[in-house]
């Protein structure tokens, strides 16, 4: 019988302050032998619990793709003992991981479609996976057009800079960055994400809409995108509870008669309309 | 088979050659399941132990794994318990509780190694109940006095004696070598006349609950039902089906254990997110999840409630909050199914 618990060891190779407010770090991880990354396939939207040895562990979501062989990314906000310890952590100390866990977006659903990626602060590292997912050359050619709306309050709150930059210059992607106030230096768009997301006005023809951020960028996002013309089945969303085994046991993260590691996290917006408001 | 209560403890002195032996012991005012060094401790003159012998599968806190990490990799230790065990004298509402728990260990993507390899080397040799308590309603479960879901064997008290019934492979093999004596005609009549005499006078209408509890979620009911309820927990402490769970470190620096307790979903920081939002911010919220996952959610994901009527629930709540009142007062309101 695997067991379930039992956490894989793995090297942080880099510890990277992410956010100017120094709050979200990314952290690399190696894994220790190719075994070891042969045991871990995972699709973008599943999680993992990262465990530090002697402060315990938490779910994350996974940031990197697994068209990024070698290494896993985690972007993480520093809240409590775990994430605190992750950020004062040396490179080159080892991590525990426990995972993949949950289910994932359903990429199988997706292919021939339209996608449209919404997200707000630092809510970006799964959408962060599918989008490398997607944009990777052997993937591309499986999916539609790809419109990613991505909205911080501030410039520097952004996760990711660099790859942004990139993916502004493709042709193959339409990225639309957003800040909540107008800032110096900054000669993007500025506004909230539910309005930008408005004036985009990305068609919901033959088009999923995949969207993380905090619970009001969601609620006033949600209303545009059904003016838009998404139905609920193809509206996608990755809900995050307390969690501590993640194999759907130990009671805590469910809602209703779901649990959120097993079942979720990530749900259609019409799974989501039959369960209880719990997240 | 019988067993003569003037022989029980050297009967269990001959299982504890094999086994691991877990009997009712009275301890201070009350009875609970420990494991026995001697058969003399055990005692069947009881009416239901405080605790559930659900810990003895499901510990109350266990390790489940070493660790010690360096600079080239971490040893990771586990600790599986594959130890031949014997649960003697339990009830049948609790052999009842280990099936649902079943459900819950062996989920339909992931097994817990510490709780199924423990039920697999496990004996349960249940007690039937003569004399049910004011309490229990393991009939309005499916359950009964003299139930054998779960169990290996069943003993019958007829007074001076136990009759074994042997109920499965694992129970055949545990009387296999003991050489009791075969129950006569007497004997087995007088069991019988036992199972007929014992009732349970209390009846729960679960009729019709699920379909109640399907709709209610936003029902006004829900802002009465937990008034009178501290959230202490006792309920979910004592409950043979509760199973909820916390994970934490026990370290210094980077060598140490991950344990696991029991926890429960009574407690505020149960589901509070490290944002400070709690998705079951109140007393309300936490008392409806009790409810609902016991009969609604418990029923979806695995056909049957997970509640086994034993009681202790009742037993032990310190406002006398009876989840027999709570069911009866959501089956007589009209539910509402509007946000």
């Amino acid at each position: 019988m695997r067991n379930p618990y039992l956490p894989l060891p793995m090297k942080l190779v880099k510890n990277f302050t992410e956010t100017d407010d120094k709050l979200i770090h990314t952290f690399t991880l190696e894994f220790l032998s190719e075994a070891d990354e042969a045991s871990f396939k995972y699709t973008p939207g599943q999680f993992a619990e990262l465990c530090v040895f002697g402060k315990g562990e938490a779910p994350f979501g996974i940031a990197s793709s697994p068209t990024e062989p070698g290494h896993l990314k985690f972007s993480v906000a520093k809240v409590g003992v775990v994430s605190t310890a992750l950020h004062l952590m040396e490179e080159g100390t080892i991590v525990g991981v426990r995972g993949p866990l949950g289910n994932s977006f359903p990429i199988e659903d997706f292919k021939g479609k339209n996608l449209v990626i919404i997200g707000g602060g630092f809510a970006f590292t799964t959408l962060r996976a599918l989008t490398a997912y997607i944009l990777n050359p052997a993937n591309r050619g499986d999916f539609g057009k790809l419109t990613v709306i991505y909205g911080a309050r501030t410039p520097g709150l952004l996760l990711y800079k660099e790859e942004l930059a990139e993916w502004e210059k493709r042709d193959d992607i339409e990225l639309v960055c957003t800040i909540d106030r107008p800032a110096e230096g900054w000669n993007g768009r500025v506004g909230f994400v539910p309005a930008v997301t408005k004036e985009v006005a990305p068609s919901a023809d033959n088009a999923y809409a995949v969207i993380c951020g905090p619970p009001v960028m969601i609620k006033f996002t949600m209303p545009e995108l059904e003016a838009l013309g998404f139905p609920p089945e193809r509206i996608i969303m990755s809900l995050e509870n307390r969690m501590k085994c993640g194999i759907g046991m130990c009671g805590r993260c469910n809602v209703g008669n779901k649990y959120v590691c097993k079942d979720g996290p990530v749900f259609t917006r019409a799974e989501l309309n039959q369960l209880p408001n719990e997240y | 088979m019988i067993i003569n209560k003037n022989e029980l403890a050297g009967f269990l002195d001959r299982l504890r050659a094999g086994y691991q032996v877990y009997a009712p012991v009275k301890e201070k005012d009350y009875t609970v399941f420990k494991e026995i060094g001697s058969g003399e401790e055990a005692t069947l003159d009881y009416c239901n132990s405080k605790i559930p012998p659900k810990g003895i599968l499901f510990p109350q806190t266990e390790k489940l794994f070493s660790y010690s990490c360096g600079p080239d990799g971490a040893r990771v230790e586990e600790h599986i318990d594959d130890r031949k065990k014997v649960i003697f004298g339990l009830r049948p509402c609790d052999a009842k509780s280990l099936v649902l728990l079943d459900n819950v260990f062996n989920n339909d993507k992931y097994q817990d190694p510490y709780y199924l390899t423990r039920r697999e080397n496990t004996t349960l040799i249940g007690l039937g109940c003569n004399h049910p308590a004011q309490t229990c309603f393991c009939t309005s479960l499916g359950g009964g006095p003299f139930d054998t879901a779960g169990l290996d064997a069943l003993l019958v008290d007829t007074g001076d004696k136990y009759v074994v019934e042997v109920l499965s492979d694992k129970g055949k093999a545990l009387f296999s070598g003991l050489a009791l004596p075969a129950a006569g005609d007497a004997e087995r009549t007088a069991a019988a006349a036992v199972k007929e005499a014992a009732t349970v006078d209390c009846l729960v209408n679960l009729n019709g609950l699920k379909e109640k509890l399907d709709v209610n979620f936003y029902d006004p009911i829900w802002d009465g039902l937990h008034e009178k309820c501290l959230g202490c927990a006792a309920c979910t402490y004592t409950c043979p089906t509760c199973h909820c769970f916390d994970i934490v470190d026990d370290a210094v620096d980077a060598d140490g254990c991950r344990v696991r307790n029991w926890d429960a979903c009574m407690f505020p920081i149960f589901t509070l997110h490290g944002s400070g939002h709690n998705p079951r911010p109140t007393g309300k919220e936490r008392f409806r999840q009790r409810v609902m996952h016991k009969f609604k959610y418990f029923v979806d994901n695995f056909n049957a409630m997970a509640c086994v009527g034993c009681g202790r629930c009742i037993k032990n709540c310190p406002v006398n909050l009876d989840i027999r009142n709570v069911l009866a007062e959501i089956q007589g309101s009209e539910a509402r199914s509007d946000k």
